[in-house]
């Protein structure tokens, strides 16, 4: 059997694809949970010697990045009432493709990088994937929503990436990042309520025109 | 030669129909209801055998060989897969190749028939049934490539043998998840839920059905039978990829196979109780998740 943060981490990129590939907005935040609660028990699965310091940044991690922010996003499309992304610049299939190459790009330039060595091969590769599907999320959907998760899953890219130097992060680095995120999410559902509002819509695309109609 | 394979074959050919019937009796079950009896397909051939052939004086015999070549590429592509865990009645490298193709030409000959009664019900159906395998091939071969780079091996006889349960230990997560590519492959080809409904009454929604609308009597029979075959074939490979049986003396790898073999058809029974069938453009997505899901195996084994 493969160790266990190698599953998990393969956990990490599988919710990637989930969220390319699915339209409803409901299971895009189920994926994003389901992601935030492997990256809070890969601290724990990476550094078998468990401190106050893991043990800490899991926890907080679970908290925020599975219950927390998803709970806020799902009363956000309660609010809303949208149920899916309808037309994203780039479709479904295409974004699961993309996600396919964006996967393989990045095995091959973790090899390439000169990095200290991480406890897991697959860290770096995983993290590069991550951040590049929040990228495409970001960039390609049309639904504010979809675009906090893809922010989402970009930071949770980095949060990967910062697991391999763990012990060279202090832990109140760490807990300021959580935070900022939380904050982050916590302004953009504003915003989101504030468009829905305006616009009855939370489709961003709108926001470039100017004239009412 | 050992005797086993033939045996394995054999049941497999006896079992086959039975597992659509699983399958529907489970659906039927979760949705509450009492369902066909699981032996329902056994009586249907039955009939049908012993009917008269109609043929259209619009076919031509491209549409009589329709049905024979599609059971008779079937059989041939099951003599290609290790069925008792160690050997095939026909193995030999590169014959993963010749499965993919076997099962395409089968295919390909019913499309033909679909075609060849000018029916532009069956037309339709067979231009889906031809994008559905457009989609579903590439995703079958990437499942092979990561056997191949996970045993080494070229022949599916080795590749599902005994190097498979060696493999098991270093590349556990690629293999499952070509495992379950090859799951979602198996509910495309034999046209079960999310991709096809074999419970549609009506011709624009059918993929499958719609294609063998003009056949009739024992060709009919051998249509269906062909399929129920196909069903037992992928549900093989899905059970021989999650469960190596490379280590197992042949009478019991033979009864893993068979139960393996209820629990797929439970599974995908599962699965058309709690699922929708996808819109037809969705189902390319299905499919190509499905390749994903191969190709990030691939990755982990290219690394």
């Amino acid at each position: 059997m493969p160790p266990l943060h190698d599953l998990l981490l393969l956990g990490v990129i599988l919710t990637n694809f989930w969220v390319l590939g699915t339209t409803r907005l409901s299971a895009t935040i189920r994926a994003t949970a389901v992601q935030g609660l492997l990256l809070g028990m890969l601290p724990l699965a990476l550094h078998p010697a468990w401190s106050l310091h893991t043990i800490g940044l899991g926890l907080g991690t679970i908290l925020i990045k599975a219950m927390v922010i998803p709970m806020f996003l799902s009363r956000a499309i309660r609010e809303a009432s949208v149920r899916r992304e309808i037309e994203p610049l780039i479709g479904f299939t295409a974004s699961l493709c993309l996600g396919a190459v964006a996967v393989a790009l990045s095995f091959g330039i973790a090899q390439r990088l000169p990095l200290p060595e991480a406890n897991s091969g697959l860290v770096v590769p995983v993290a590069l994937a991550t951040v590049i599907v929040g990228l495409l999320v970001l960039t390609t959907r049309n639904k504010a929503l979809t675009q906090v998760v893809g922010y989402l899953i970009l930071e949770n890219g980095i949060y990967v990436f910062g697991l391999s130097q763990v012990e060279r992060v202090p832990f109140l680095v760490e807990l300021g990042v959580l935070l900022d995120i939380f904050v982050g999410v916590f302004i953009m559902g504003i915003v989101v309520f504030h468009i829905n509002r305006e616009f009855d819509s939370i489709d961003s695309t709108r926001l470039t025109a100017l004239r009412d109609e | 030669m050992t005797p086993t394979p033939f045996i394995a074959f054999g049941l497999l050919l006896a079992l086959a129909p039975a597992l659509p019937g699983i399958a529907t009796r489970t659906k039927s079950a979760l949705t509450g209801r009492r369902g066909a009896p699981v032996m329902q397909l056994y009586a249907d051939l039955a009939k049908l055998v012993r009917k008269q052939v109609v043929y259209s004086r619009t076919t031509t015999p491209v549409f009589q060989i329709g049905a024979v070549v599609a059971l008779s590429t079937v059989l041939v592509a099951g003599c290609l897969l290790p069925l008792d865990g160690h050997a095939a009645i026909l193995g030999f490298t590169g014959d993963l190749v010749a499965f993919a193709g076997l099962l395409g030409l089968g295919r390909f000959a019913l499309v033909l028939a679909g075609l060849d009664t000018g029916s532009s019900f069956e037309g339709m159906g067979a231009s889906r049934e031809v994008t559905i395998a457009a989609f579903a091939e590439p995703a079958l071969f990437l499942c092979f490539t990561v056997l191949f780079l996970a045993t080494g091996h070229l022949s599916l006889e080795s590749m599902l043998g005994g190097p498979l349960a060696k493999a098991w230990v270093s590349a556990s997560p690629s293999l499952a998840l070509s495992g379950a590519a090859l799951f979602m492959l198996t509910l495309a080809e034999t046209g079960r839920v999310p991709v096809d409904d074999p419970a549609t009454h009506l011709e624009l929604t059918m993929i499958h059905e719609v294609i063998v609308l003009d056949h009739s009597g024992p060709d009919l029979a051998l249509i269906h039978y062909g399929s129920a075959v196909k069903l037992a074939l992928f549900g093989s490979l899905v059970v021989s990829v999650f469960v190596p049986r490379g280590a197992l003396p042949a009478a019991p790898a033979i009864a893993v196979l068979l139960t393996g073999l209820v629990v797929v058809a439970v599974a995908i029974g599962v699965v058309e109780a709690t699922m929708a069938r996808l819109r037809m453009n969705r189902v390319s997505q299905f499919l190509v998740a499905a390749s994903a899901l191969a190709a990030f195996g691939v990755i982990l084994e290219l690394r």
